[in-house]
């Protein structure tokens, strides 16, 4: 506000430098995808950054051509796994966050160490072994198959993120509404959950970052078109001839798959907003 | 419209510590208790065990003649307004004040939910901010909505956890008269839990001193001023607070440090066996000898004095005596200081004389009082000497037919306000 009043101009002209070049740095990988995606197979070796020659056929490959048996089934899948198991991953983290936040139980600190434990498993450690339990048990190559591994890397950090918000919510709101007729049910579904929005959905974001862009999972627990997701399925992608890399489809696949994300990250940041409990105590 | 009974209600926490200790307490229907003490007395433990928030560990409470130890908050029908009002920062002013009668499915047709809501808004001058959320509102309007909530679901009781000690000092005042107003209004029986004196002072019917848990004096205001049971209640009850002086007794005859007095034989009796007491004063009940004429002096005894500091406030002058306390009463009165969340590092009497008074900073003055007016305690059990039984029952006695006359007289104005 007042910051920017007082600023000189020549610390102006350095952060706008330094912001542009964080901008740019950060995507560049991006414009550089966008190109290749609009290139003719002819112009990715011409040696220069923007087309030469806009063309859509790696869309059209991928969306209606050669491609699209490949890619559409995936992203079918990339999309009902990631929002099951974002759905699930919020719905039981709230739960949980609650409890851990509000109560006192043996072997509490027990939980959020397990939890935090799991997060930090490495991903790759624990595949080989789901690999041969899903095939026995039969969850191999199907949607729960990946819902489950998913809901594993998440919980944990959506835990923690929630129970951190729920902590912020002073005690006395829920009090406030038992003392005003609410079972504990209604306390939390009234009063607390609207009050943690802004954390479910940064919760939200993350989970469904975390099954959108997972490639491990995906490729090793799959094998057809019934649950491979995207990211697993640009690996198989071919060119036209063996001799001929897929790079424009991939590419094109690529845009794609960035557009929901980037839409759900704006439509859920402008619930983020920080200090909704403004108000509600005088501090 | 309801009884409160406590009746020996304990508290422990995990670790054995009592934190309301053997509390018995009778609330009037309508009436208007306050429950006072320094911090940590226990006083917001106890209000929250009534309204359910807090287990109670031993004891029985029963509200309107039913035992509801094991019932939820919401079965137990009270309202209360908390110290940080706990707003609802997500719903408008006007579904803040909704929420209980929301909460209650299919019992309040919508049209109702609307105009209690509305009378409610009325009563507090809520009516231009129903759209608006908490965040926007400023201290006092949020207290409004946060009581607004408590009266708009007809109640059994109110009950206040330091309500007004978010605000500062010009609105306080203003609120503690709103609270004052509204529950005579009502009529409703409340439950104050303050550690304000002046709030405890005007607001009561009667006012609960507790301290480390355990229950001083339940009176009226005026008979825990002039009949304080014990050195706890007489030192809380009064601003600036009673002084407190070693006393020596031989016969009749009371050495304090600034001369003898004389006391009545009656006071004397009660005191015998032990020479050294302690004597209260309170420093309003000493003028300077010169502003005083004609008989009103005579009755007293004048005496001479240092005056360290002094204090001119318009109305008054505050004059800082210091002396040398016994060292026979010093601890114990170390040990009340603290207890009393005081940090006096100096023994000193302090006295409110008349604002016309010309006694200034390092003067010798020449200050009265009337001997009837000291209180005297025992040091060991800390008991009052001084306190008259049938004095503080006529106390009683008055102020409770001046509560039924108000109460009655709201009653018949609610008669008349509501529509036939």
């Amino acid at each position: 506000m007042t910051v920017g009043a007082r600023m000189s101009t020549r610390e102006k002209v350095l952060w706008y430098v330094a912001g542009a070049a964080i901008v740019v740095y950060a995507l560049f990988p991006v414009a550089w995808i966008l190109s290749l995606s609009l290139k003719t197979n002819a112009g990715l070796t011409e040696n220069r950054f923007l087309p030469g020659e806009v063309t859509w056929e790696n869309y059209r490959l991928i969306i209606t051509g050669d491609a699209s048996d490949l890619f559409l089934p995936a992203l079918r899948n990339s999309i009902g796994i990631a929002l099951i198991a974002t759905l699930i991953a919020v719905v039981l983290a709230t739960l949980t966050a609650y409890a851990v936040s509000r109560l006192q139980f043996p072997g509490k600190k027990l939980l959020l160490t397990t939890a935090l434990a799991v997060a930090i498993f490495p991903v790759i450690s624990i595949v080989t072994p789901l690999f041969n339990i899903w095939r026995t048990v039969g969850l191999y190559d199907t949607w729960p198959g990946l819902i489950i591994p998913y809901l594993a890397v998440t919980l944990p950090l959506a835990i923690w993120t929630l129970s951190a918000f729920f902590r912020e919510i002073p005690w006395d709101m829920e009090q406030a509404a038992q003392v005003d007729g609410a079972t504990t049910w209604q306390a939390f579904t009234k009063v607390i959950v609207p009050l943690a929005v802004p954390g479910v959905f940064t919760t939200a974001i993350i989970a469904f970052f975390l099954a959108w862009n997972d490639f491990v999972f995906g490729i090793s627990l799959t094998s057809t078109d019934a649950s491979r997701p995207v990211p697993a399925a640009l690996a198989f992608f071919t060119g036209a001839s063996q001799f001929e890399e897929p790079t424009g489809a991939t590419s094109a696949a690529a845009v794609v798959v960035t557009i929901p994300v980037v839409i759900i990250v704006l439509v859920f940041q402008r619930r983020i907003v920080a200090g909704l409990t403004n108000g509600a105590v005088k501090g | 419209m309801a009884t409160i009974t406590l009746d020996h209600i304990v508290k422990k926490y995990g670790d054995g510590f009592p934190a309301v200790n053997d509390v018995s307490l009778d609330i009037k229907d309508g009436e208007f208790v306050i429950l006072v003490g320094p911090s940590g007395c226990g006083k917001s433990t106890l209000l929250r065990m009534i309204v359910g928030l807090e287990d109670i560990t031993d004891g029985d409470l029963t509200i309107g003649g039913k035992r509801v130890n094991d019932k939820a908050p919401r079965d137990r029908n009270l309202a209360m307004v908390f110290q940080n009002y706990a707003l609802y920062p997500h719903l408008s002013v006007y579904e803040n004040i909704a929420f209980p009668l929301r909460l209650a499915k299919g019992k309040h047709s919508d049209e109702e939910v609307d105009r209690r809501v509305q009378d409610a808004a009325d009563l507090l001058e809520l009516r231009d901010h129903l759209e608006r959320k908490p965040a926007n509102l400023s201290g006092g309007q949020r207290q409004r909505v946060a009581m607004g909530r408590a009266i708009v679901r007809q109640a059994d009781a109110f009950l206040f956890d330091e309500p007004l000690s978010n605000l500062d000092a010009k609105l306080r005042g203003q609120m503690r008269t709103e609270i004052a107003r509204m529950q005579r209004r009502l009529g409703t029986t409340t439950v104050y839990v303050t550690h304000d004196q002046t709030e405890a002072m005007t607001l009561g019917d009667r006012v609960a001193v507790l301290r480390k848990g355990e229950l001083q004096q339940v009176a009226s205001p005026r008979e825990l001023y002039e009949e304080p049971v014990n050195l706890f209640v007489a030192g809380f009850i009064g601003s600036p607070p009673m002084n407190f002086l070693p006393a020596q007794l031989s016969g009749t005859t009371l050495s304090l440090p600034f001369g003898d007095v004389e006391i009545s034989p009656d006071v004397a009796r009660r005191a015998e066996g032990s020479e050294f007491l302690i004597a209260g004063l309170r420093p309003e009940h000493v003028e300077d000898a010169e502003t005083l004429e004609g008989p009103r002096r005579e009755r007293g005894t004048t005496f001479e004095v240092d005056v360290d500091v002094t204090e001119w406030l318009g109305n008054e002058l505050y004059a800082y005596v210091p002396f040398s306390p016994d060292e026979r009463v010093a601890a114990k009165l170390a040990e009340l200081d603290k207890e009393l969340d005081g940090e006096s590092m100096r023994h000193q009497m302090v006295v409110t004389l008349d604002a016309r008074s010309r006694v200034r900073d390092g003067d010798r003055a020449r200050l009265w009082f009337d001997p009837a007016s000291l209180h005297l305690f025992d040091p060991s059990s800390g008991l009052s000497l001084t306190r008259d039984e049938e004095r503080a029952r006529a106390i009683q006695a008055d102020t409770e037919e001046v509560r039924r006359q108000a109460l009655e007289r709201s009653r018949e104005h609610t008669r008349e306000g509501a529509p036939a």
